[in-house]
């Protein structure tokens, strides 16, 4: 209960002290709207906050579930073979150092301007912390259970499966919650680059007209659906830590 | 020494005959040391003498060692899957239950656990009713006995044992040795311990390791495991004790 307590405290503070520059610094609501302005912004353009939020929502869960299937899969192959490991991992570091932002305009003329650029978009940028650091768990020893499984006659592939796996998912689960929060950072840049819909496009749309209010509106919705996709996440992956 | 199980037949000696060495290291030479078929051979000696790397070659886990020499089976046959492994540390898989943590070698294999046996395995070793449990909800001694009853499960002529009962209190060690000892009866079974009491104990056959060498040492008279204050048991277990500080102060140095 103390939890969630200091976290109604510290939003309190934050809003208080957001209205606080308002008003003492002045400043015109198109610059910088506040906090009561925005809420009252929310509550009469909730239908569109929430038909576009639904849309980048749409984007995120796909790009997340695809990413962590492909993150998974890959790290599998590059933890069960050396040779693959060599090959590939320099590959994952090079393909790090290319910015996301500099990847949208491209993936939207390749997979278009609707849904599927995005959750390309999504996917990618959390593809490598899925991968990472599932595969660094995967890669940890583990000496004396794979040792007694080698006495007991197992294959590699029986490792990886019954001991390997089992062992790394912890691993899996944290890079799935940095994923949570990654995911819809791409969702919004492939929307900031070409669509119709969606947060992003809704926030470029706002920025567009002097309507910062809205702006902040949907900026504020992002961040929440962010935070409740984040602990949803979490909680999805203890539950499964707990029975694997 | 009740055991529902098909004692092992004919169970093989084990035979290690050579030297080995760690990055050209020599870690022991012209070492011959044999362990009878069907009974309990103690290997005793103190820490970093090298008894734990005889016992992790015969069970082709001693990485980074190389070996020149003859370790077999003294049936002439392969050691490679008839050996089962016990070790200190009990090496439970912690997301898996009792049950499936005995069963885990069958799944390793990728055959059907025998579940039947398993049922028979944990009320053998007293966790019939503890099989739902995860490692984490059992005791330091419940723990030791699912990994015996892992080990049992495997149904293999050798057993390795690799100082199983150190990490336990005495009590639980002593329940633990009578336990292994009545369910382990019929296999050939390589016990590695620092303990001379445990050796005293339990060794059908003594070995003691030193820097100096292997030494046999006659077992006290009766059968394992002897009861724990026998006179001819203490008397060998303080004989052991013995030899293992005599050598400590007169090894010799390099000579």
């Amino acid at each position: 209960m103390t939890g969630a307590r200091t976290l109604l405290i510290s939003a309190f503070l934050g809003l208080a002290l957001w209205q606080a520059v308002v008003m003492i610094t002045g400043l015109p609501r198109f610059i910088l709207p506040g906090p009561a302005l925005v809420a009252e912004t929310m509550w009469k353009s909730r239908a569109l906050l929430a038909e576009n939020a639904l849309v980048t929502m749409t984007e995120v869960l796909i790009g997340l579930v695809l990413g962590t299937l492909l993150g998974a899969v890959s790290a599998i192959a590059l933890a069960g073979s050396r040779t693959v490991r060599h090959l590939v991992r320099p590959l994952l570091v090079f393909s790090q150092a290319i910015p996301v932002f500099a990847l949208a305009p491209i993936l939207t003329l390749w997979f278009g301007y609707g849904l599927g650029s995005k959750i390309v978009m999504a996917l990618i940028i959390i593809y490598f912390p899925v991968t990472s650091s599932f595969l660094d768990a995967l890669l940890l020893p583990h000496h004396d259970w794979v040792g007694l499984a080698r006495v007991m006659g197992a294959s590699r592939a029986r490792v990886m499966w019954h001991i390997r796996i089992p062992a790394a998912l912890p691993g899996l689960a944290s890079g799935l919650r940095l994923a949570a929060v990654y995911a819809p950072i791409g969702a919004i840049i492939g929307e900031w680059v070409g669509s119709s819909k969606g947060l992003g496009y809704l926030m470029l749309l706002a920025n567009g007209r002097a309507k910062t209010d809205l702006m902040f509106a949907a900026l504020v919705v992002l961040a929440v659906l962010t935070v409740l996709l984040h602990a949803a996440v979490g909680w999805g992956a203890r539950t499964l830590l707990e029975r694997r | 020494m009740g055991h529902g199980l098909d004692p092992v037949k004919d169970a093989p000696s084990l035979v290690l005959k050579g030297s080995a060495a760690f990055d050209g290291t020599p870690l022991f030479a012209d070492l011959s040391f044999t362990a009878p078929g069907g009974c309990w051979t103690c290997l005793l000696g103190p820490s970093g003498v090298g008894k734990s790397t005889i016992l992790r070659l015969l069970a082709g886990l001693a990485e980074g060692a190389t070996f020149t020499g003859r370790m077999q089976a003294g049936d002439g046959g392969p050691l490679q899957g008839r050996i089962a492994l016990m070790a200190q540390d009990d090496l439970l898989l912690p997301w898996l239950t009792v049950e499936a943590n005995v069963t885990l070698g069958a799944r390793l294999r990728g055959e059907t656990p025998d579940r039947v046996r398993v049922g028979q395995v944990l009320e053998q070793v007293g966790l019939g009713d503890l099989a739902a449990r995860r490692p984490s909800e059992l005791s330091g001694g419940q723990r030791q006995r699912a990994a015996l009853a892992r080990t049992l499960m495997e149904d293999r002529a050798i057993v390795l044992l690799d100082e199983p009962f150190s990490a336990l209190d005495a009590r639980t060690r002593a329940r633990m040795q009578e336990l292994t000892a009545a369910t382990l009866a019929g296999r050939t079974v390589l016990l590695v311990t620092h303990d001379p009491g445990e050796a005293a104990r339990l060794g059908d056959k003594i070995v003691v390791m030193t820097e100096a060498g292997l030494h046999d040492l006659p077992p006290p008279p009766g059968a394992v495991p002897r009861p724990v204050g026998d006179p001819d048991t203490l008397t060998v277990q303080a004989r052991l004790l013995e030899i293992l500080r005599k050598d400590e102060t007169c090894a010799p140095l390099t000579t």
